[in-house]
């Protein structure tokens, strides 16, 4: 009733009454043990035989993993990145049938010093998961947010991919085979004992300070998913791995979907929520987790006992309406209980989006968001709703400014205007003012929109400033000689 | 102390605009939100000196806020468009007979001709018999296709060169959630347009200059003005789907009140990937109107209505349109499937 294309195949069905005597759907032969759908019976074997084999599919058919390459598995602790790193632990494991052949690595954020915890809980939780990771043999590192303080420029700056040696999937996987599968058992690099980094009391209260400056729940979760993706992208960056593995479940995703679509990233949805993600260059994100329900994971995980670790977030226990994440994830939850296909839609709608405007591998350096590092989506054109927002700010405040006094010279340079849309009048009166008004125009929508909720700009780690200000002066240094240019020259910085 | 105007520093602010959050007092929102619409208007390049241009008018405060500032706009900027009012009964006893009555007093108070076109003059429907037969589930969807018709009829009637509806930000980011909610990729991507395409006879383009009006705003513009309008909700909307998208929305609009604008943003620029099967325009093989099937979904539901198949029009039935337009009987096996619930 809610789909456009739904099927009205049954007539009114007579519920089955759920009994114990249920055959599994798909052998026929045991008795079922989880229901996945409605009507989707499966006994335990099967269900198992499904779950792995969707993971393989997935990683499959999009042929985005080459066969060798180092990939990267982001694990927060939760059920979906713990399902998703014991599936590739059983891939990759000797014994797998037609095995997986790329060298893991695990790496984990801890992000308490963002959510105000203390030592000890942060010293508990990261040891249980150290053990966890131990165990499966696989490089681990736990980095503590704090690092993205210290992070360089270059996490902005999207990297060209580096060289494969097939770029097409068939002639990289012929390579593998041919050069004899040499370091096949799975251990590429010696597992690292890695002890827990001490922090630096400064940097969480910094870190601390970075969170507290947004003022809405919303921007705070902005921002902090914007830093982690920053510290992910940059480990394995360093580390020499070109995939980063993500465990965002169907369900998550689509509340992702929905969140983007009511924050302004409607340009951006399909690197948000897609398989692959290129924005970033050389490191691609992918995401084979996306086609598993939360339900499903919650089922696999509890019958063939993958553990996992509770680990709060910023909103856990918080009221509904106390930030956009949440609600939207309340929203598709409960419409979700009433509407069994809602998840499955907004996943399905998301998978028909693109990236729009040009391409994003393509794209200028200065044409993308300083702090997502998407193409900008903010070119107000004639009749769209960022023109008439513009038009809105200009009727509701005074159009008129008091004129700045002539000693102005010493805080304003000839290239940038005076006397920003802020509508702050005095232009001197502080540059960071300033700074705000010209950070906007390096920003996409919802950047500027998060922006906007802080406090102060000069609470971004040093890194962003500093890329901010370097692509300010190229691009007042490109409108002093614009004439002179003769074409748009690729400007990979 | 009291809050002074933030546009003319001059006068008490008697108001907080919903959109910007700015205080302001009568006069400087009456001109914000009258030249907003001009903006609007003037950048979309909505019309052309000389049109004449129906308004669709329901009585509520959408269409007489529409009416009262296309009125105001076209005096004061000489748009030079000839304006006429355009209402639709749709048959719904305590509802529309009411806000009908509103827009005869506002016929006579802006002096515009008016026409009404029922349901029941063009398709012998009303919707209190539909509703009987349907069920107080899917019956949005007849009204809704019925009514776009009708409008569409009525305009051609009165030769009318456009139709403006009143259409808000507000329910312009409503349809992008719930175009996304339902997966209708092909109604995404056009639903943020401000007016539709121009082509075919018995198409007249229609267009929302309050397309980026809040409704808070709206109602804010009416009861200062004084402006009178009929308030009450559709006595049949309560489980209409989209109520779930609307609650969401004021939910989302109480938390952060730019995500209204911030929701229409992100549809505009949305793009679908190619390769993905898109419908495409045709006319109706019975009455001519445009369609992407062989049948039209107005002929359709008719069809489903006339012959005791309420669901007819309801999920995916194009594979029965080549028996209707021959009319043949359907098997038994259809018909059972198309009778609609009996409790």
């Amino acid at each position: 009733m809610c789909q456009v294309e739904e099927e009205y195949h049954e007539q009114l069905e007579r519920v089955d009454t759920p009994s114990a005597s249920k055959k599994c759907v798909k052998c026929k032969e045991e008795l079922a043990a989880v229901v996945i759908r409605a009507g989707d019976a499966y006994c335990r074997k099967c269900f198992r035989e499904s779950f792995i084999h969707k993971f393989r599919a997935m990683l499959g058919k999009t042929r985005v993993i080459f066969p060798g390459e180092k990939v990267l598995l982001a694990v927060s602790g939760g059920p979906s990145s713990c399902s998703m790193l014991s599936q590739v632990q059983e891939g990759v494991s000797q014994n797998a049938h037609k095995k997986l052949r790329f060298f893991p690595g695990i790496v984990y954020i801890d992000e308490g010093g963002a959510l105000g915890q203390c030592k000890e809980m942060r010293q508990k939780t990261t040891s249980e998961l150290c053990d966890m990771f131990r165990s499966t043999g696989f490089p681990f590192y736990i980095l503590p947010l704090e690092q993205v303080l210290d992070l360089p420029g270059s996490v902005l700056t999207p990297s060209p991919p580096s060289d494969q040696p097939g770029s097409v999937y068939k002639a990289a996987v012929d390579l593998f085979l041919q050069s004899g599968d040499s370091s096949s058992d799975g251990k590429a690099e010696e597992q690292e004992c890695v002890s827990l980094p001490a922090v630096q009391e400064s940097h969480t209260r910094l870190l601390q300070q970075l969170i507290g400056s947004a003022q809405t729940l919303t921007a705070k979760q902005d921002l902090l998913n914007t830093f982690r993706q920053h510290l992910l992208v940059h480990t394995a960056r360093t580390r020499g791995y070109s995939k980063l593995m993500q465990g965002d479940s169907c369900t998550r995703l689509a509340v992702k979907l929905l969140t983007s679509i009511s924050l302004g990233r409607g340009a951006q949805l399909a690197q948000d929520t897609g398989f692959s993600d290129c924005r970033y260059g050389d490191v691609t994100v992918v995401r084979p987790m996306r086609e598993y329900s939360a339900k499903e994971i919650a089922y696999y995980n509890h019958m063939f006992k993958v553990p996992s670790v509770v680990i709060p977030n910023l909103d856990t226990k918080m009221p509904d309406k106390a930030s956009i994440q949440r609600l939207t994830q309340n929203f598709v939850t409960k419409l979700q209980a009433d509407f069994h296909s809602t998840v499955s839609t907004i996943y399905r709608t998301g998978e028909k989006l693109q990236t729009a405007g040009r391409d994003s591998s393509a794209a200028e350096d200065a044409k993308r968001c300083v702090l997502c590092v998407c193409g900008l989506d903010t070119a107000a054109e004639e009749a769209s709703a960022l023109q008439a927002t513009l038009i809105s700010e200009q009727l509701s405040q005074s159009s008129v400014k008091p004129e700045p006094p002539a000693s102005v010279g010493q805080c304003c340079s000839s290239e940038r205007p005076c006397g920003g849309a802020e509508g702050t009048g005095d232009c001197c009166r502080s540059s960071r003012d300033h700074e705000a008004t010209d950070l906007r125009s390096l920003l996409c929508y919802s950047c500027r929109r998060t922006v906007r909720d802080m406090s102060s700009v000069d609470c971004l780690p040093q890194y962003v400033l500093s890329v901010a200000q370097r692509r300010q002066n190229r691009s007042a240094m490109k409108e002093q000689i614009s004439e002179f240019l003769l074409d748009d020259a690729d400007e990979n910085n | 102390m009291p809050v002074l105007c933030s546009s003319c520093s001059e006068k008490r602010a008697v108001l907080k605009r919903p959109k910007t959050g700015h205080s302001l007092c009568k006069a400087c929102f009456f001109w914000a939100f009258e030249e907003e619409v001009h903006q609007t208007i003037v950048a979309a390049k909505l019309f052309r000196s000389g049109e004449t241009v129906g308004i669709a008018a329901s009585g509520g405060k959408d269409s007489t806020v529409l009416a009262h500032v296309m009125k105001l706009l076209n005096e004061r900027h000489g748009y030079g468009l000839e304006l006429m009012l355009i209402s639709v009964d749709e048959g719904i006893t305590g509802y529309r007979d009411d806000s009908l009555e509103t827009v005869k007093r506002n016929q006579q108070q802006y002096e515009l001709p008016l026409k009404i076109v029922s349901y029941e003059e063009l398709y012998g429907w009303t919707m209190d018999a539909i509703v009987k037969q349907v069920g107080l589930k899917n019956n949005c969807t007849f009204c809704g296709v019925f009514r776009r018709q009708a409008l569409d009829r009525g305009a051609i009637m009165l030769k009318v060169d456009k139709i403006c509806t009143g259409h808000n930000a507000d329910d312009v980011a409503e349809t992008v959630l719930m175009n996304i909610l339902r997966g209708d990729i092909a109604r995404l991507r056009r639903c943020t347009a401000i007016s539709t395409a121009s082509e075919g006879d018995g198409v007249v383009p229609r267009c929302k200059p309050l397309k980026y009006a809040y409704e808070k705003e709206i109602v804010l513009y009416a009861y200062f003005k004084k402006l009178d309008y009929f308030s009450t909700e559709c006595i049949y909307s309560p489980n209409a789907y989209r109520g779930y998208a609307r609650t969401f929305l004021k939910d989302l609009e109480s938390i952060r009140p730019s995500s209204i604008m911030d929701i229409i943003h992100s549809g505009e620029n949305l793009s679908v990937r190619e390769g993905v099967k898109m419908p495409v325009q045709g006319t109706c093989s019975r009455c001519g109107y445009i369609s992407s099937q062989a049948l039209c979904k107005s002929c359709v539901l008719l069809e489903g209505l006339n012959r005791g198949l309420p669901k007819l029009g309801i999920g995916k039935h194009h594979r029965l349109h080549g028996k209707i337009l021959s009319q043949q009987p359907l098997t038994e096996h259809e018909q059972r499937k198309l009778k609609s619930v009996d409790f």
